[in-house]
């Protein structure tokens, strides 16, 4: 008898949206691109402000308007969304083992966020926000 | 005891006659405590005897009897037929190519298992006089979840990574490799990490997470995985940036 083994196609393009939690998986990588434009904006500001106050002030006020704040917020919802969906996978790549038993997941997480408001409120100090 | 008419659709492959799969629809009376492998037993005793799948202890250890239920990889002597209310469309493995009906080409994932080495390589050699290899409980701890993989290449079905590129180490080789690299009793870590650090192995891996969530052993081999790349990134700084560095 002879072997006649059948390969099924895999779809190169559409295979995400085949299961939720590709789709879950997709958004948390899809979702970086938004950071990368956020660092790409930062980048300019750097550059404005070596050509000085005027550059830097001009840039600064287009920023202001309805469309830059509602283009920052998007840019914020999804820079949470990555950095929590990557928080909460943490303890997988990081495990905390104490003799026979491993630390929670959840102190693994936490220490994540918390790290992470520090150093959002210092910076928000730093900047002279508060 | 309940029972009930459950309707399966199974895809059927005949190498000999098929030019490619097709779906069959057989009508089964199931107990209500009955599993899908029951129902496919049943077909096979009473309905048509020709229907191929894979299939042994009936108790979820010896990984045989691994299938697509719903679209989703189980293994179908753990698939309650309680918890499908409609048609259930029993499919082979995703990912594996077919071989008759049920039945999936295992041969890249066990030529995969053995290249990794999934074996203890003691440290040292003893005499059978000098006694066992000790360990403490905590060092039994640090693999110990990762030794109750099955083999049942569930995560394999789950895995796009490993449909895209079939290279691919995969999931439950990479797991088993990391499972003895963890063994305090073990001394093959170098001769592994030529196999699993390589763009084939850990690094083709980028943390779907869907080879966990379908374990039916609670693996956890995304886990494994991520941990591989955390000690190869740590050897590699070892190896280049420290003075006279190397990653053993």
């Amino acid at each position: 008898m002879s072997r006649k083994p059948y390969v099924r196609p895999v779809s190169k393009t559409g295979w995400y949206f085949k299961h939720p939690r590709y789709l879950r998986y997709m958004s948390r990588e899809v979702t970086c691109i938004f950071i990368g434009a956020f660092a790409l904006l930062m980048v300019c500001t750097l550059e404005r402000l070596s050509k000085g106050q005027a550059a830097f002030d001009s840039f600064m006020a287009a920023l202001t308007g309805p469309w830059s704040a509602l283009g920052l917020l998007v840019i914020l919802a999804f820079a949470v969304h990555n950095a929590t969906s990557w928080f909460n996978v943490t303890p997988k790549a990081l495990p905390v083992q104490m003799g026979e038993e491993f630390l929670a997941g959840k102190y693994i997480i936490g220490a994540h966020y918390a790290v992470w408001l520090v150093t959002t409120v210092s910076v928000l100090l730093f900047a002279g926000v508060f | 005891m309940k029972e009930r008419l459950v309707q399966l659709e199974v895809m059927r492959y005949d190498p000999e006659g098929d030019t490619e799969p097709h779906f069959q629809r057989y009508e089964v009376m199931c107990k209500d405590e009955w599993v899908v492998l029951d129902a496919l037993n049943a077909i096979k005793e009473s309905l048509d005897p020709t229907l191929a799948y894979r299939w042994s202890c009936h108790m979820a250890v010896c990984g045989s009897c691994g299938m697509m239920i719903n679209g989703e990889p189980k293994l179908s002597c753990h698939a309650f037929l309680r918890d499908y209310p409609g048609v259930i469309r029993v499919e082979p493995l995703a990912n594996f190519p077919i071989e008759r009906d049920l039945v999936t080409v295992a041969d890249d994932f066990i030529d995969k298992l053995k290249r990794v080495k999934p074996y203890l390589i003691p440290k040292e050699k003893k005499t059978l006089a000098e006694g066992e290899y000790k360990q403490t409980p905590a060092q039994l701890m640090k693999y110990r979840q990762f030794s109750m993989c099955i083999n049942c290449m569930l995560c394999y079905a789950a895995c796009p990574e490993y449909a895209l590129q079939p290279k691919f180490l995969g999931p439950a080789a990479i797991t088993l490799a990391h499972r003895y690299n963890q063994d305090s009793r073990d001394g093959g870590r170098d001769e592994r990490q030529e196999v699993i650090a390589t763009n084939e192995g850990v690094w083709e891996c980028s943390f779907v997470g869907a080879c966990s969530e379908v374990c039916p052993k609670a693996v956890d081999p995304a886990g494994a995985l991520q941990q591989v790349k955390v000690a190869s990134t740590l050897d590699w700084f070892k190896e280049h940036l420290l003075p006279g560095g190397s990653p053993k």
